[in-house]
């Protein structure tokens, strides 16, 4: 009895502990963006906004009444969006023939995702920089799609063909001996088990295009397509000592809340999904 | 490399198929006709651009003066490598890896182990925890830039060992404790997630056993857990660290390499688009490309696990 009372002690420690690492840098962040511009400019130190410091939602309404935010925002969502449903639809064609087919060049589809997943983003901007301006896609939606896809892709593909690989392909023949025609059979029966999966890889993959930061900065150059990671970054000024801290960190909430949102919403499908692929991938 | 060791996980019953020539010839087809867009597109944006890289290395060229480029053949990559910036880099790259590797997977491990046990809350723990993941690198970077600022943040104060007025940003050290803080904030909740999982592969049976037999807690965490969670860990490890090793927009954010902390990619980076240096900086992609290759070798042999034994076990 003591024994396991200590053992529950123990993960209610360890329990508070996780909340505390992962919510702490998020409260700190929401506790900066409600002091005031003068308050955070005069120094001042400490968790939450001194007495008189605090400047209620003036950051965020400065935020969202700023032009250039507002874009990037506009932007990051219309990317992300178009790139998750492309390459997820990309990938499932791909994760089906990988799981279901036998076929010569499996194993190095396969490979080439994997080596593409561990690539240096970096040393990829460069040639593409130069060609995006030859092809006149340089600073345009097109030309961070692109590049989004490709990447995201691998991690698509793994993780669809993890989860397809558990469907029981069999129900589908069994159908067409009941009847249905192979469209039916493949309808009524592969797709409801497939579209959990193919959810999640869509989540995981708007998570790693909102995320993106290398090509935001590299392959934009206006507001025209700038994401809202490379627009925070570049949030008034160059100086990175001496930024406007709080509406800096109104912004960072707002570009941090429809993220929350997936969290709060799908936790269960993206922790499948995110072992799912590494792990049994 | 990683390639050998990558199992295409063949579905029992496509085995026990009987060989028809006519159906596996039509399977053939329509698969190579659903994977080819994938293949294109991601062969489009990285392969065919490393080539050009690897083309672009061997010139002197500079975007501010596209005509005077000139064949140099190999100079870039002797000026990259004579270069004590690259090498610094590289160092500060190679410390940046290793010390967050190693932290993240002892704190990764402990929140694992605290998840697998947690019955009660596990929705709103698994929640928290993926908050880490899904927030921006860049805002986490802010967070952590703030928080360890000596005019506005909070973490000179909680810190008893440090002066309230204590720069972090001052010196080449505490610059890089900060940058690596956010990074292992940020990272570890992914870390701690695969290892979950590779816990809960490990046979309950097998760790029941171990304690009728007498086993301490200490030795059934070496002697059970551990090497049956190998091929989890591996993984892990191999992740994170190739990862880690491309970090970029947390030292961007913090420090703007500031006090000799970039990184590798941030230095190729900055050739590159900062001053349009395509020459030297396809240089410095290539020699970034290869260095990744040998960290995924490395980490590979250094395990002796291969990816095809953690599809079996899973």
């Amino acid at each position: 009895m003591g024994k396991s009372l200590k053992a529950n002690i123990g993960t209610i420690v360890g329990c508070a502990l996780i909340l505390i690492w992962c919510l702490l840098p998020v409260a700190w962040i929401i506790s900066l963006s409600f002091k005031s511009q003068q308050a955070v400019t005069n120094g001042s130190p400490g968790f939450f906004p001194s007495k008189g410091g605090g400047a209620g939602w003036s950051n965020y309404t400065d935020v969202l009444q700023d032009e250039q935010f507002r874009r990037a925002i506009i932007n990051s969502v219309g990317i992300s969006l178009i790139a998750t449903l492309l390459s997820v639809i990309i990938a499932t064609l791909a994760a089906y023939a990988i799981a279901r087919l036998e076929f010569k060049g499996k194993k190095f589809v396969l490979t080439t995702a994997l080596v593409i997943a561990m690539f240096p983003v970096v040393s990829l901007v460069g040639p593409l920089f130069d060609m995006w301006r030859t092809f006149g896609i340089y600073d345009t939606w097109l030309g961070l799609i692109i590049p989004y896809m490709s990447f995201t892709l691998p991690l698509a593909i793994w993780t669809l063909s993890a989860f397809f690989r558990e469907i029981p392909w069999e129900m589908e023949q069994a159908a067409q001996v009941d009847g249905a025609t192979a469209w039916q059979a493949f309808r009524k029966v592969i797709v409801p088990l497939a579209a959990p999966g193919v959810f999640t890889a869509a989540i995981l993959t708007f998570f790693f295009a909102w995320n993106d930061f290398v090509f935001g900065i590299s392959l934009t150059s206006t507001e025209r397509a700038r994401p809202i990671p490379a627009a925070l970054s570049f949030f008034v000024g160059a100086d990175p000592f001496n930024r406007p801290a709080s509406l800096l960190a109104a912004g960072a909430v707002v570009a941090t809340v429809p993220i929350v949102i997936l969290v709060l919403f799908f936790q269960r499908k993206i922790v499948a999904g995110l072992t799912a692929g590494a792990v049994k991938g | 490399m990683t390639t050998t060791y990558v199992q295409t996980a063949v579905d029992p019953a496509d085995d026990a198929r009987p060989p028809d020539s006519d159906r596996s010839r039509a399977e053939n087809r329509l698969a190579r006709k659903l994977v080819a867009p994938a293949l294109v597109l991601m062969l489009l944006v990285t392969a065919f651009p490393m080539l050009r890289a690897l083309y672009l290395s061997l010139f002197n060229y500079s975007l501010t003066d596209p005509d005077a480029r000139e064949f140099v053949g190999l100079a870039n990559y002797a000026t990259a490598l004579s270069d004590p910036l690259f090498w610094r880099d590289t160092g500060n790259t190679v410390m940046i890896m290793i010390v967050t590797v190693a932290v993240e997977l002892v704190i990764g491990f402990a929140f694992a182990m605290v998840m697998h046990k947690v019955i009660f809350a596990r929705g709103v723990i698994r929640t928290s925890i993926l908050i880490p993941y899904g927030v921006i690198t860049v805002v986490s970077g802010f967070a952590w830039q703030f928080a360890f600022s000596n005019t506005n943040g909070f973490v000179n104060s909680w810190l008893p060992f440090t002066s309230d007025d204590f720069n972090w940003f001052g010196q080449y050290w505490s610059s890089m404790v900060a940058i690596m803080a956010s990074e292992i904030w940020k990272t570890t909740p992914f870390m701690s997630l695969l290892l979950l999982a590779g816990l809960a592969q490990v046979s309950n049976d097998m760790l029941e056993a171990a304690k009728v037999d007498g086993a301490t807690w200490w030795q059934r965490l070496y002697k059970v857990i551990l090497p049956n969670m190998r091929a989890a860990i591996m993984v892990a490890v191999l992740f994170r660290a190739l990862d880690a090793y491309r970090i970029f927009d947390n030292i961007f954010v913090m420090t703007a390499g500031a006090n000799g902390t970039e990184s590798i990619s941030f230095l190729t980076y900055r050739q590159v688009i900062e001053q349009f240096q395509l020459g030297i900086g396809s240089a410095l992609s290539v020699l970034l490309f290869l260095s990744v290759l040998v960290v995924a070798a490395v980490i590979v042999k250094l395990f002796r696990v291969n990816l095809a034994d953690a599809r079996q076990e899973s």
